[in-house]
């Protein structure tokens, strides 16, 4: 066991930081001084920087165009990201379906696919849940039913993150009935943007921004070809890749950001004749969250060497996801409650009333209240860590 | 960077774990705690020819050349037997101390014997008044003749009891709470003017309470610079910390072991108690508990060591803080699943459950801990 960086990795480090430093225009570092609450254009901006450098898939092998690195290597490289609050990229293509075809998918998907998500020239979007298929996933009822070389859908999609901006989207859909309910679901890829019969309607959230969307399908005609894995087989995949999500979902670097901007807040707020960040109480607040994170970001460090040794994410991903986004959500509240009095603004209330950098605060404190139920709730993880690591009996 | 054990490292903590589970079972614990003393001479000794008093230190004081990572694996297999022999105060803290500061006249009479498993060390740091404040220090040294004269009271000496010397800290210098006017100096367990009061704890182990009655040492018991022990203190007290949470590692895994074993077997409303999801959910939080104490120990058995005292500290408290918070939401529910039993004496679990609480006490508890780690320079870096 050995934590300490080799010349090597201190140099990487080095090289990581000066280029970023380097590559992130002006106008994006003083946002992310100011808010870190980028807009989709500027996350796709910093995507195709990111591309041009080799350094958009730092999880993907080296044959499909990603970095090559190990677990090191990725951890420097996400902690640099932190360190300078670059946009953090959409994760349905290089986390999610990315992965899974390099895993699953055919030649032919991977040649027609990936070179695509990794220059972030097509974005994704994650079709999972339905109005009746929440926890209980397995229960979807998106029809596809054969007709020559392609599938006709029908039906509905619900929390469709990102989809007012994807060019593509992944779904889970029922190819047969027969069987116990996850014998009957496959795994189809669609375009989006160009396929007729599809409609996307987005919701305005809690956080007063558009996150997510429903989306519906009605006689859309889509591709055999764009299945990935076998007719009725996409369960277990759609579990595989639920594992590679949950391991990203934890918010981590996200916390070790709004950890800072939680003591930058403190620092600008005055109290009496001193600071919030002077505040004994408030500082053992802090200090309490930055030192659960530091055992947390342990955790994931050995969950990705375990995993770069080739171990699938199991029931530690689950972990992972609950006690990162319950941290995530903890630092929210927190940074709220640095702000005081001005916890009552919103992304529209006029600077003389609200700090620039403190505009975006409220919203996200709203979204992320999201966090420990995407990627299935807490709870969900929970009967996941009883089930398949404990071998807890059934009720 | 790695966080899996290597090949010897693989072996210690097979052979901890054997030795244990063969040698000092829970059972052996259940009768020595009914003992005098608490521990006994013979195990020291088995524990001797193991390698295990030796394994952290370099190879020219007689060691094996390992690192703290090597004691933490055998302080966790100590851990799940409540092997009540004097490991932390003997090796982490005294051992520790001789072999970064002493002279090598002093090593060659106090840690040699001790590793040979001759002899056993403790390290009296506490007094009534100073709770976890390393500094506060009443008790004095003052010159006289060629030596020193010791007098004042240290309370909470783990093996304070039966150690056969005992490295105590005085104040050479300065008042009660400065930083500067510390010293080490190691005295004799039956030295003159030396009362040992045994003090059976919480968790059936024992403390000595230790009053110095003008005792008098000579020059050369003297460990380190005159006045300047306080960097040394902390470290020792740091490698407590790591050690409580590599011990504590032992106690949780233990508990949550039986626990989940007990859920699948004990059966209510005819059906096993382990299929009700309240239960269930409950037993896989203190998994994930589990995982964030067993990763945070990792942790600071790492950086305990580290030269860089700032990063030292901020992982070590780290630790601690999630062995105090983390081991008793396990150490609590693992008694709430148990139900009735779980509150007999007749059942290992409450032995675990005090021994982790008094863990918890020791070395700075959750509040001092978070408490300085929002003194260390990075905590105001936003960086």
């Amino acid at each position: 066991m050995d934590l300490s960086y080799t010349p090597e990795q201190d140099q990487f480090r080095e090289e990581v930081r000066s280029w970023i430093g380097e590559a992130m225009p002006a106008e994006m570092k003083k946002h992310a001084e100011d808010a870190a609450n980028f807009e989709h254009s500027e996350v796709m901006e910093w995507h195709k920087i990111l591309y041009a450098k080799g350094w958009a898939a730092p999880n993907w092998p080296v044959e499909n165009g990603g970095t090559g690195w190990d677990v090191a290597q990725r951890s420097i490289f996400q902690s640099e990201c932190v360190r300078a609050n670059t946009p953090a990229l959409s994760p349905f293509g290089l986390n999610m379906v990315g992965p899974l075809m390099i895993q699953y998918g055919n030649e032919e998907q991977k040649a027609r696919f990936l070179p695509k998500i990794l220059a972030g020239e097509e974005i994704w979007c994650q079709g999972y849940s339905e109005p009746n298929a929440g926890s209980d996933l397995a229960n979807l009822q998106l029809r596809a039913e054969k007709d020559g070389d392609d599938y006709i859908l029908n039906g509905q999609k619900t929390w469709t993150t990102y989809a007012q901006y994807a060019d593509w989207i992944f779904v889970l859909c029922r190819t047969s009935k027969k069987g116990k309910k996850q014998e009957g679901i496959s795994f189809l890829l669609v375009d989006i943007r160009n396929t007729e019969g599809i409609e996307v309607k987005p919701f305005l959230t809690t956080g007063g921004t558009l996150a997510f969307s429903e989306t519906w399908f009605k006689d859309a005609r889509v591709p055999q070809a764009n299945r990935v894995g076998p007719e009725d087989g996409g369960w277990a995949m759609a579990k595989a890749l639920l594992g590679h999500e949950r391991t990203g979902i934890g918010g981590i670097a996200e916390s070790a950001r709004r950890l800072t901007q939680v003591k930058q807040v403190a620092q600008r707020t005055v109290v009496g004749n001193t600071t919030l960040f002077d505040d004994p109480e408030f500082r053992r607040r802090i200090a309490r969250k930055e030192m659960r994170l530091r055992a947390i970001e342990i955790f994931d460090l050995r969950a990705l060497a375990a995993a770069q040794l080739g171990h699938a994410p199991g029931a530690e991903s689950s972990v992972l996801k609950i006690v990162g986004t319950e941290l995530q959500q903890e630092v929210a509240e927190l940074i709220m409650d640095a702000m005081g009095h001005n916890a009552m603004g919103w992304l529209d209330s006029p600077e003389e009333a609200l700090p620039i950098h403190q505009q975006a605060i409220a919203s996200q404190f709203n979204y992320l209240r999201a966090a420990s139920i995407y990627g299935g709730s807490n709870e969900i993880q929970k009967n996941i860590i009883a089930k398949h690591l404990l071998r807890l009996p059934s009720a | 960077m790695n966080f899996d054990l290597n090949d010897e490292q693989q072996m210690i903590m097979d052979q901890a774990g054997k030795f244990v589970a063969n040698e000092s079972p829970v059972s052996r614990f259940r009768r020595l705690r009914e003992t005098e003393r608490g521990w006994e001479p013979e195990m020291w000794a088995k524990m001797a020819e193991q390698g295990w008093l030796a394994i952290s230190l370099p190879e020219e004081q007689g060691g094996f050349g390992g690192n703290f990572v090597d004691l933490a694996i055998i302080l966790e297999q100590l851990g799940r037997g409540l092997v009540p022999e004097p490991y932390i105060a003997s090796v982490v803290l005294a051992g520790g101390l001789l072999s970064e500061e002493a002279s090598e006249a002093q090593r060659e009479a106090f840690l040699t014997p001790m590793i040979e498993g001759k002899t056993t060390l403790a390290f009296a740091y506490a007094e009534p008044q100073s709770r976890y404040n390393a500094s506060d220090c009443l008790t004095t040294a003052s010159k006289s003749g060629d030596g020193w004269t010791l007098s004042g009271e240290k309370v909470w000496v783990l093996n304070g009891h039966a150690a056969d010397q005992i490295i105590v800290v005085a104040r050479t210098g300065g008042g009660q709470f400065d930083d500067a006017g510390l010293s080490l100096f190691v005295v004799e367990g039956d030295a003159k003017g030396l009362t040992r009061i045994c003090v059976p704890g919480m968790d059936g182990q024992r403390t000595g309470v230790l009053r110095f009655e003008a005792v008098e040492v000579g020059a050369d018991r003297l460990i380190g610079l005159e006045g300047d022990a306080l960097a040394a203190i902390e470290k020792a007290l740091d490698r407590g910390a790591a050690a409580a949470c590599a011990e504590g590692m032992g106690h949780i895994r233990e508990l949550f072991e039986r626990t989940v074993a007990y859920l699948k077997e004990r059966e209510q409303f005819g059906v096993p108690i382990g299929s009700f999801q309240v239960l269930q959910h409950i037993a896989s939080d203190m998994y994930a508990e589990l995982e964030l104490c067993s990763s945070a120990s990792i942790l600071a058995s790492i950086q305990v060591d580290n030269p860089d005292v700032e990063t030292r500290k901020a992982d070590v408290s780290s630790a601690k803080l999630q062995l105090a918070e983390g081991g008793w939401f396990v150490q609590k529910n693992a008694i709430q699943l148990f139900g009735g039993i779980g509150i007999t004496d007749e059942q290992d679990e409450g032995l675990f459950f005090k021994r982790l609480r008094v863990l918890n006490a020791l070395f700075g508890d959750a509040d001092w801990h978070v408490a300085r780690f929002q003194t260390l320079k990075g905590f105001d870096t936003a960086d």
